[in-house]
């Protein structure tokens, strides 16, 4: 097996900031995930290099790798965990992503997958002809012991369309981040305990059902 | 619709009407509450000194009741009487495995995880009734409840034991069972316990079962501290007696072997510097009151043990850091573990080990519950535990 240090993808990344989409992301992160003088992530450093704002979020799972990377390679499974995403079809070799808008609407993005490795890594990419830029990563390695699955996802966007982008995340709920982190958070627990965690007291006041009443 | 105990702002409860609850996730269960109690963590909420408590919340995290109604994938069943943890705990995940369940990493829902993932470093988990920090569930000072992760939490109680006789497994007997477990009683052991509420009060009992061969209490109520005695303990009334000075003569000289924090973030006490944290936690600078906890380092023989059970939500200005590196310190605290303990303790309630209703001082209708938490406050010498029982008659 190969370890992150080597991977040479082109991580132009982003990842469940899918969800928010119309980030202009600049192609980025050529070389490596970790990518310093130290055994850090590279979006663990207080300045990450180049002009581009970079977040990854990990979590550790306690569920075998092949049984999280399967969950997860079947596309139509992401919107069950993925806040904004209301359905993910599957057609040949390229996959549509229905993603909520505000009022109701909704935004179709069209993605490849540009790079897999079974129960490793999965990366996608929005195709060419799409209203939308945007990609995404996800990598799967062995917790020590029998502590699971460590699950990274890594984000990437540059500042001038990271502007923009943002405020235009804001319509949409939140920033590409917190998203990612969130979204990534309930993937753990369907995971784990095979429901999303809610404080609601009644069905019609889960976080779900709020949003689907908002549009 | 149902009544319930709902928070409004500082000093400032009502029962009111809201909505039932609904079973959501399939491993809910809903539980018509028989029995349910005012705790001093509820009195922080009261004081408005935790944050993330907002108008409406339903209070309440120590409860026990009748399964009414089962998700598809709990474990209970409809008519059983069982009392459930304050901890939420989801049972999957790698703190739940090495039964760490107050540290249940899925209980506090992803998007609420934040506000104390920022607080604290790493975000808490889930507890009933307590602060949208630790994921603003409602709580069972109310007639219904949903109970999520129904398959793990709730422990189910067998018909003869009165609810009073086992309420308070949902909280301060396993609160009070882990201060002293954390506290590595030995036989020899001499034990000192600042606060005799009822995580104190039975924080000295489970001393006394854990063999320690004298336990002191600390507290200035004459009531709290003559419970204390009754359980066994010896006392010390600290407005009375200088607390150190005490400890140090009635340890022999050398300092107790072990100490318990049953007070927390609220400690009462008219030194200089407690004053300046109060005014400081009035104006919302969030300096959590420690006189209890720096008394007890300082009085702790070198080597000694450290228990926190009392609650701290923010930071403390002059904590006697020093005296804990150069005396080598153990410190353990946290909210407790509760799933871990509750076989063991109802166990020990059943042969009768254990006095759990020795410090019950009123049973009120929950109807009644706005008075519960004034009179809770403000007498506390004679207001020891209150109990609220939603299908008691309000005295006319
Ligand atoms: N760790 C947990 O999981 C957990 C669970 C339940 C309660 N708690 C906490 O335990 C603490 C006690 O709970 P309780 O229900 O017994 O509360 P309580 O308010 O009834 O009792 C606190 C007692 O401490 C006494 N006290 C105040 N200042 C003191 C001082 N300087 N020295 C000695 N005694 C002093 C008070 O007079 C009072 O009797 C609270 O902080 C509560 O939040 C923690
Ligand atoms: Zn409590
Ligand atoms: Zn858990």
């Amino acid at each position: 097996m190969r370890s992150n240090r080597d991977l040479k993808t082109p991580a132009s990344v982003v990842g469940l900031g899918l969800a928010i989409g119309g980030i202009a992301f600049g192609t980025f992160l050529s070389r490596r995930r970790k990518g310093g003088a130290d055994d850090a992530p590279v979006y663990a450093r207080k300045s990450p290099p180049g002009d581009h704002s970079l977040v990854g979020r990990t979590v550790t799972i306690r569920k075998p790798r092949a049984e999280l990377y399967s969950f997860w390679r079947n596309f139509g499974n992401l919107p069950q965990f993925m806040e904004n995403v209301e359905e993910i079809r599957e057609n040949g070799d390229t996959a549509t992503w229905v993603i909520k808008a505000p009022g109701g609407a909704s935004v179709d993005v069209e993605t490849r997958v540009s790079d897999e490795r079974e129960n490793e890594l999965i990366a996608w990419r929005s195709t060419d002809g799409s209203d939308i830029t945007t990609s995404g990563r996800v990598e799967f390695t062995d917790a020590p012991g029998d502590r699971g699955t460590r699950v990274s996802l890594i984000m990437a966007y540059d500042p001038p369309g990271g502007a923009a982008g943002r405020a235009l995340a804001k319509l949409f709920l939140r920033e590409p981040q917190v998203q990612a982190r969130h979204d990534l958070k309930r993937f753990k627990a369907l995971m784990e305990t095979g429901e999303i965690t809610t404080s609601a007291r009644r069905r019609d006041q889960t976080r779900e059902a709020k949003q689907q009443e908002n549009g | 619709m149902m009544r319930a105990l709902t928070w409004h702002g500082t000093h400032d409860v009502r029962v009111e009407t809201v909505d039932d609850p609904e079973i959501i996730n399939s491993r809910d269960a809903i539980i018509k509450i028989t029995s349910t109690a005012i705790c001093g963590s509820d009195l922080h909420l009261y004081d408005g000194v935790i944050p993330g408590v907002m108008p409406g919340d339903v209070l309440g995290h120590e409860f026990m009741g009748e399964v009414v109604e089962t998700g598809k994938d709990s474990t209970l069943k409809k008519g059983q009487r069982v009392v459930v943890p304050f901890t939420i705990s989801c049972g999957g995940c790698f703190h739940c495995k090495i039964q760490q369940f107050s540290a249940c990493e899925n209980s506090n829902p992803a998007e609420k995880q934040d506000m104390s993932a920022t607080l604290y470093g790493h975000p808490m988990a889930g507890l009933f009734g307590y602060s949208h920090l630790t994921g603003g569930y409602s709580g069972g000072q109310a007639e219904y409840v949903r109970v999520p992760y129904s398959d793990v939490g709730p422990i189910v109680v067998p018909d003869h034991l009165e609810d009073d006789k086992v309420l308070f497994l949902s909280d301060i007997l396993p609160t009070g069972w882990m201060g002293a477990e954390n506290a590595e009683i030995q036989p020899d052991d001499t034990v000192a316990v600042w606060g005799c509420g009822p995580v104190g009060l039975f924080a000295v009992q489970s001393a006394i079962v854990m063999g320690a061969s004298k336990v002191i209490a600390i507290d200035h109520y004459p009531n709290r501290l003559a419970l204390a005695k009754q359980m066994g303990a010896e006392t010390i009334d600290f407005r009375k007696t200088d607390v150190r000075e005490a400890l140090m003569e009635m340890s022999g000289g050398i300092g107790v072997d072990a100490v318990i924090d049953a007070v927390g973030m609220e400690a009462h006490g008219f030194a200089a510097d407690n004053m300046i944290d109060i005014a400081k936690q009035k104006i919302g600078i969030g300096a959590d009151r420690a006189k209890a906890l720096k008394q007890a380092i300082l009085a702790v023989r070198p080597g000694g043990r450290v228990s926190i059970p009392g609650v701290y939500g923010g930071m403390t200005d002059k904590f006697p850091l020093g005296a804990l590196m150069e005396k080598g310190l153990q410190v353990r605290t946290g909210q407790t573990h509760v799933q871990r303990y509750l076989k063991d303790l109802l166990e020990k309630i059943e042969d009768g080990t254990l006095d759990t209703t020795f410090m019950i001082s009123h049973r009120l209708p929950l109807e009644d519950a706005a008075r519960g938490y004034k009179c809770f406050h403000d007498e506390q010498n004679d207001w020891t535990k209150v109990v609220l029982k939603p299908d008691m008659e309000m005295a006319k």
